[in-house]
């Protein structure tokens, strides 16, 4: 099958004798084969250790599971530096996390968990931090500093937790360039492998938010909630 | 600078030491050739293993006594001992930070059964329990703002020679994203970096990264390794792939059943004993499924979610109503650096800690659940002592002098002919391993691999790369992953023929017994030289 891959100023085409594989088999195949200069990234081929993101044909995927197909255009992840071909660099993306204070704030002992408070934010801590959702964001293209969706989703999953002894600040922490800034556009949540939707722990975390009493600072700040003719805007 | 900490590799081992040091006073930087949360360790589905008694009734002295008795007499049992009576403080710290464990109805963290377990001991969280305890220790590294240097590939440990011992005083690195050999001077330096499953190549279930690249370097740099022989076969691994199917499947009840549907094996022996009898079955020209059907789609998507996506991706089934296609693929390496109770090597200053270390509790099999376990207990070891080892030398040794030596030796790998494709090679060198330096080994044919090995390493400098370049040539560093596990693959092959005996995870046919002459750990160093240690 052909398979178009960015490379550093064009897209170059690859005939590969495979099929009914994954894009991760195709990549493996013209790096061992055909041309060893191929650069991008991969690990644990079984969707775990988010190396592998890429975009095909558009949209955001994890090459290891991906079942490549003739035709198909594969190019790096978006909102990111490129470092060679397919292999960008996360640096900017994952210090969003220490920006959103994405982790438990104290160590805490003995807190009973249900069943139930487990369940709460499983999903969400199965995140593999691969980047797609980050890629497919289009606040980036209006704010660089968004705290971004798998940031926010990883603030929800401590917010949410039992054994978080302070949530307060850390929704204090993300009024600025964090939860009001999402457009719940929804782009994140179709391309999470993991079936993690960001735009739903931002939604969470907004009604949240208003229970410490904030609120959508571009909501009302001209008009009430309303539009210039006086309609409701929302 | 004193008080500074370097941790090599960003798994749970390493996230463990660097967060322990940093508690312990260290200035702490941590050196990863990806980014954290793309190790190995994500990869552990099963559990890790505490008695909590929280199913069953257990005890720590079972979990020693059934750890003992899979080492086969291989492990030191004062080290069993310390891992399994820390293995309660172990899960407590980790739900203290935060780890999303699956909990019981009463609301305790959920335990489930293993192979070679006496009882219900392996604490998980899904079948993500490896994932979610290495990106839960990462966000811990995130709140106490430990440093990281990302997407640096390991090159060499830095020596000091000068006093009557040899201390490390630096490691150069070289810089993915640049191409630039980078120096980084610390009297203490923690090497975290995982084990040698890939040189069985594709036929193994581990990420492409456990290149053994730390255990290469700190042999070449005068530490010795032990025990390198005695690899695990996770025995259900998918047949075209080598993607690992937890254990925790046949924990639930799965079977495992040859062409015939005929059950052949008891699925919760130790996997060394499972292992062989799945590949008797092979020999014989049966092919081998895991059959989990009857537990049913409910069970299978709330307990085993990740195995179902991946039977069905890799080998396009429904294990709800199929049976899964395995075979066993090469999983752990229970060798290592040899390391002393403090996690010490026998260079000054250079500590090893996790699956690229040797802690002496696994000896010839590791029980599943043992080692997210080992990482935690040993990772505390190891960032205390490289801490407190930190704070009290002076050591204060200029490395500069060694760029302009490491890049040279760069620059010779580069000007290698590249007539001979070595990822072809590196292929060769997997399949000729599963065949020969598996699961059954005979002496005959593990000295022509290592007739073979040899001649492979001569033929290096026909290799090398056809990518000259420097920004992020993964050619380049690709070839120095298969030069690593070429110079280990001799190594294994030296200690897998003198070790004239059966046991654990080293079977040999032509002598099937094990022997009590070789009671003993076999100590070896970068030139081959084989001794035996107690």
């Amino acid at each position: 099958m052909k398979i178009s891959i960015k490379r550093e100023d064009s897209h170059e085409i690859y005939d590969v004798p495979l099929q009914d594989v994954t894009l991760l088999e195709i990549l493996n195949e013209i790096k061992n084969k055909i041309d060893a200069t191929l650069a991008y990234s991969s690990g644990c081929r079984s969707s775990v250790c988010g190396s592998c993101a890429v975009r095909v044909n558009g949209k955001e995927v994890l090459a290891c599971s991906y079942k490549a197909e003739d035709g198909d255009v594969v190019e790096p992840l978006l909102n990111v530096p490129i470092e060679r071909d397919l292999v960008v660099n996360m640096d900017k993306a994952y210090g969003f996390n220490s920006k959103a204070k994405a982790y438990q704030s104290t160590i805490v002992q003995n807190i009973k968990l249900s069943d139930e408070d487990e369940k709460r934010n499983a999903l969400q801590s199965d995140c593999i931090l691969c980047s797609a959702c980050y890629s497919a964001c289009p606040v980036y293209a209006v704010n660089k500093e968004f705290l971004g969706p798998f940031s926010l989703t990883r603030v929800w999953r401590y917010v949410s937790d039992k054994r978080e002894e302070n949530p307060k600040d850390k929704i204090d922490n993300i009024q600025m360039d964090g939860v009001w800034d999402c457009t719940l556009c929804n782009a994140c949540t179709l391309v999470c492998p993991q079936g993690i939707s960001s735009k739903a722990d931002i939604e969470k975390l907004r009604a949240r938010s208003v229970m410490f009493g904030y609120s959508d600072p571009s909501f009302g700040s001209f008009d009430g909630g309303f539009g210039f003719d006086g309609s409701p805007s929302f | 600078m004193k008080n500074r900490v370097i941790v090599i590799g960003s798994g749970g081992a390493g996230l463990v030491a660097a967060l322990s040091a940093h508690e312990s006073g260290a200035k702490v930087t941590i050196i990863t050739k990806e980014y954290p949360t793309r190790s190995q360790t994500c990869m552990a589905q099963g559990g890790i293993n505490a008695a909590l008694s929280n199913v069953d009734e257990d005890s720590a002295e079972l979990h020693i006594q059934n750890t003992l008795k899979s080492a086969r007499s291989l492990a030191n049992e004062d080290a069993v001992r310390f891992l399994c009576n820390s293995a309660k403080g172990a899960i407590e710290w980790l739900d203290s930070i935060g780890v999303p464990f699956s909990r019981t109805k009463d609301g305790k963290i959920a335990q489930r059964k293993l192979g070679g377990a006496s009882a219900t001991r392996a604490c998980y969280a899904q079948d993500y329990t490896g994932l979610k305890i290495l990106h839960t220790l990462y966000d811990r590294c995130t709140a106490l703002g430990i440093e990281f240097l990302n997407e640096r590939y390991l090159l060499e440990f830095i020596t000091d020679e000068s006093s009557n011992k040899k201390s490390i005083c630096g490691v150069s690195v070289l810089n993915k994203r640049s191409g630039e050999v980078e120096l980084i001077q610390s009297n203490s330096v923690i090497v975290a970096t995982g084990g040698y499953s890939r040189v069985f190549h594709n036929y193994s279930t581990n990420s492409i990264s456990s290149s053994g690249d730390g255990i290469a370097a700190a042999l070449r740099a005068g530490a010795v390794a032990s025990d390198l022989e005695f690899i695990q076969f996770h025995p259900t691994s998918l047949r075209g792939s080598s993607i690992l199917i937890s254990e925790s499947a046949r924990g639930a009840g799965g079977y495992l059943l040859n062409s015939k549907g005929e059950r052949f094996i008891n699925e919760l022996a130790p996997r060394d004993e499972v292992s062989r009898a799945i590949h008797d079955e092979i020999l014989k020209g049966e092919s081998i499924f895991l059959d989990i059907r009857h537990l049913g789609s409910e069970f299978i998507e709330k307990e085993l979610p990740q195995e179902a996506k991946l039977a069905k991706l890799y080998e396009n089934i429904d294990p709800s109503l199929e049976l899964i296609p395995i075979k066993p693929a090469a999983h752990y390496t229970m060798g290592g650096l040899d390391v002393d109770e403090k996690t010490s090597t026998n260079i000054q200053g250079l500590f090893a800690v996790g699956e690229c270390a040797n802690h002496r509790v696994h000896g010839a099999n590791r029980l599943g659940g043992n080692s997210l376990l080992e990482l935690v207990v040993f990772g505390r070891v190891a960032g205390e002592s490289a801490a407190k080892f930190a704070c009290e030398q002076d050591l204060d040794i200029d490395i500069k002098r060694y760029k302009n030596l490491h890049e040279e030796n760069l620059e010779q790998i580069k000007s290698y002919t590249n007539e001979i494709n070595f990822y072809e090679k590196y292929s060769e060198l997997g399949e000729m391993f599963y065949k020969d330096v598996g699961i059954k080994r005979d002496k005959k044919t593990l000295l022509c691999t290592l007739e073979n090995v040899k001649e492979m390493k001569k033929a290096l400098k026909n290799m090398g790369v056809s990518d000259k370049g420097n920004i992020y040539n993964s050619n380049l560093i690709e070839f120095l992953e298969f030069k690593n596990m070429l110079f280990l693959s001799e190594l294994i092959l030296l200690c897998a023929i003198q070790r004239d005996e059966s046991r654990g995870a080293h079977f040999r046919v032509d002598t099937q017994e094990s022997k009590t002459a070789f009671d003993a750990h076999t100590i070896i160093d970068k030139d081959g030289v084989i001794s035996y240690e107690n």
